[in-house]
């Protein structure tokens, strides 16, 4: 049954964090971002509580309890006090050219595919074909990055990311080994935690939120 | 293994130490004291290291072998010079009320955490590890890049975060790859991670997936080390920051961030060279080298900002040794090496002279500085001659280095040899005709509350002069076996 099943589950929820990822590009309200990092970190849970069941790998239950912690509950939790005390939960971010966005993500994504071929075709796992999907959901997290002007919606870029890679670990190898996957973690968890300070300071200093204040610097 | 334990230990005890005591008047001497620990721990290290060969300790997972040896004792003692130089920088600075009380606190013990990491990256023989460690070096070094709170520091240590935080993350999935060809020989588990392990194997690693892997962290640990085009956090960082962190960050983690390159390339290179392949990892770095050298050249005349200024300088010196190492073979990276020694430490030397010379004149722009020997001849002197050493004037150590650089390019890759000539001299000029009016002239410098510390500056530039006079045979013999390691 498992057997049967488990690898095309884990490809339509591969499909689903894509998807996600897609969402996330487009959409401009800050509450429902992070509604959607949230639930991308709950789908990457369910793939690789899945890959551990199907493959007998039994340290990505951990690893799925650790996604689960971290990116379901702990940092949309504290995204959401972030926002609500900084009074911008219903801010709408004015994004200009949705549709080319789209579309340059797309290109990434056939990039992403192209250059995940030949790895994949190495690797031995069942998850081998969602390699290309990782890197394309890494590749799209950094174009939001890069297309957004607000603080926070960049600082969820940068947490959507870590998932990707998180993904890309589980598909090609089973996960990294215990010891790394807990410290880049920690990384994470502690990168989130400077930026939210960070975030005040910007506020406080700038009396906004808009990186685009943040351009003084540059070759003269 | 105890000095490994004292090595590593020392940093992480004097943090939380340090986040204890709080900003009170001694708070700047147990940070010295700390690294001077530190330090201590690293030499008794490097001596046994050279008597007995290399280290593996705690399961294989630290080592120390000829090549972090001497990057281990390099980091450790300007980590040291460093604290023993904020001493008073930091007191002038709360004396001129830049920097509260609380981010006295945050300052010395996020130096020491800084100095942890760095030694972590350097000693760690697992790659993922060392990811962990570069990562958290970044997440430490924000802090302190923002410690005045200012809106440009704010603002540089904003674009220093996402950049560097992407770029690392590219060197994440460059891991990943690299651990998935190695499971493919090594099997699953942590020592597959291990660089001694991968090292003994890396003639059957696959090959495409190391030069797929190798263009990721070439991309992320490149955006550390400031190679262009990755290299705009930089200036930023670098002039917004606190002067001894300015020190560290180029003079240590820029080398740093380059040895995680070096590790990566070698494994790549090896498993490419097995298969008849080209060296693609040292052809990549050669030209990122050679376009991080040019590019910095150019933007150096543009410069008003003292500390903007020599962060090109850096990203100019780290492309060179790019270059060098790309190059390979027993003389490039035995130059290489010595490079990464002496601009590390004529580098921090400048950085010390041009943070007292901004706290006398009270600006860092440099048309406002003027006449610094009149005042004060020691940052005067220490200034110009950490200029004339950086710009490669004999018989500064960097003469030495950039010599042996440049005539391995004549022989190796004659096309380079002129571009690399040119980039330099465009690099004397920028900076000699600006550093010049500084020194000379008219002075609008003043009183400093503290005497300055200025024996870091001259006790870096006499080693500096040392190594461009006469080297130790056994720090030759240390280099080579270095630079036989990277191959």
């Amino acid at each position: 049954m498992l057997e049967h099943y488990g690898p095309q589950l884990i490809n339509l929820f591969a499909a689903v964090l894509l998807l996600l990822a897609f969402a996330m590009l487009a959409q401009r309200r800050m509450l429902s971002l992070i509604n959607l990092f949230a639930a991308q970190g709950f789908v990457l849970f369910l793939t690789t509580s899945l890959v551990g069941a199907v493959t007998g790998q039994h340290h990505l239950y951990w690893s799925a309890l650790l996604t689960l912690a971290l990116k379901v509950l702990l940092l949309p939790w504290i995204l959401h006090r972030l926002i609500r005390r900084l009074k911008v939960k219903w801010d709408v971010e004015t994004l200009i050219n949705i549709p080319t966005t789209m579309l340059v993500g797309i290109v990434l994504v056939v990039l992403a595919f192209n250059l995940a071929l030949p790895i994949s075709a190495l690797a031995g796992t069942v998850t081998r074909s969602t390699l290309g999907i990782a890197l394309a959901s890494v590749l799209l997290s950094f174009l939001m990055m890069i297309t957004r002007s607000k603080a926070i919606p960049q600082v969820i870029g940068f947490l959507a990311m870590e998932n990707g890679l998180f993904f890309a670990a589980t598909g090609a190898v089973y996960g990294m080994p215990m010891v790394v996957e807990l410290g880049v973690a920690l990384d994470v968890l502690v990168g989130a935690l400077i930026l939210g300070i960070f975030i005040f300071e910007i506020r406080e200093r700038f009396d906004s939120l808009d990186t685009r204040h943040l351009e003084k610097l540059k070759e003269h | 293994m105890v000095e490994m334990i004292v090595l590593l230990g020392s940093p992480l005890l004097g943090a939380v130490v340090l986040a204890l005591y709080g900003h009170r008047e001694r708070a700047g001497d147990i940070n010295a004291a700390f690294s001077g620990l530190t330090f201590f721990a690293a030499a008794a290290l490097t001596t046994r290291v050279i008597e007995h060969g290399p280290l593996r300790v705690l399961q294989q997972q630290l080592f120390v072998d000829s090549l972090n040896v001497f990057l281990v004792t390099l980091t450790a003692f300007v980590a040291m010079t460093t604290a023993l130089f904020s001493r008073p920088y930091m007191r002038i600075e709360r004396d001129h009320g830049r920097v509260s009380a609380a981010g006295l606190r945050l300052y010395h013990s996020m130096y020491q955490l800084f100095s942890f990491t760095m030694l972590l990256v350097l000693t760690t023989n697992n790659l993922g590890i060392m990811w962990v460690a570069m990562e958290a070096a970044t997440l430490t070094t924000v802090l302190l890049v923002a410690l005045y709170r200012t809106h440009a520091s704010l603002e540089a240590a904003w674009k220093y975060f996402i950049l560097c935080g992407v770029g690392i993350a590219q060197a994440l999935f460059g891991t990943i790859l690299m651990y998935f060809a190695a499971e493919k020989v090594l099997g699953p588990g942590v020592n597959s991670l291990l660089w001694t392990h991968l090292d003994a194997v890396k003639g059957s690693l696959e090959p495409t997936v190391m030069s797929i892997a190798f263009v990721f962290l070439l991309v992320g640990y490149g955006t550390k080390v400031g190679l262009v085009p990755l290299h705009n956090w930089l200036p930023d960082a670098h002039a917004e920051g606190p002067t001894p962190v300015s020190a560290v960050l180029s003079g240590l983690l820029l080398n740093v961030a380059l040895y995680a390159l070096i590790r990566c390339k070698v494994i790549t290179d090896g498993s490419l060279l097995q298969m008849g392949s080209k060296p693609f990892a040292s052809l990549l770095m050669m030209g990122f080298g050679l376009l991080s050298v040019v590019v910095a050249a150019f933007f150096l005349s543009r410069q008003r900002d003292i500390k903007r200024m020599f962060a090109y300088s850096s990203i100019e010196h780290m492309g060179l040794v790019t270059f060098a190492f790309g190059m390979g073979g027993p003389v490039a990276s035995f130059a290489g090496l010595l490079h990464m020694t002496v601009h590390s430490l004529t580098k921090s030397a400048i950085f010390f002279a041009v943070g007292h010379a901004a706290q006398k004149t009270g600006t860092q722009l440099m048309e406002n500085i003027r006449g610094l020997i009149r005042v004060s001849p020691t940052v005067g002197w220490g200034l110009m001659l950490g200029t004339v050493a950086i710009l490669g004037m004999p018989p500064f150590g960097v003469f030495a280095s950039e010599f042996l650089i440049l005539t391995q390019a004549i022989a190796l890759h004659p096309w380079a040899a002129p571009i690399l000539l040119g980039a330099l001299g465009v690099a004397f000029a920028a900076i000699f005709g600006k550093v010049q009016p500084m020194v000379f002239g008219d002075t609008t410098a003043r009183r400093l509350p503290h005497p300055p510390a200025l024996v870091p500056v001259f006790a870096h530039l006499a080693i500096v002069l040392l190594l461009g006079l006469y080297m130790p045979p056994y720090l030759a013999d240390w280099y080579r076996q270095a630079a036989r390691l990277i191959g």
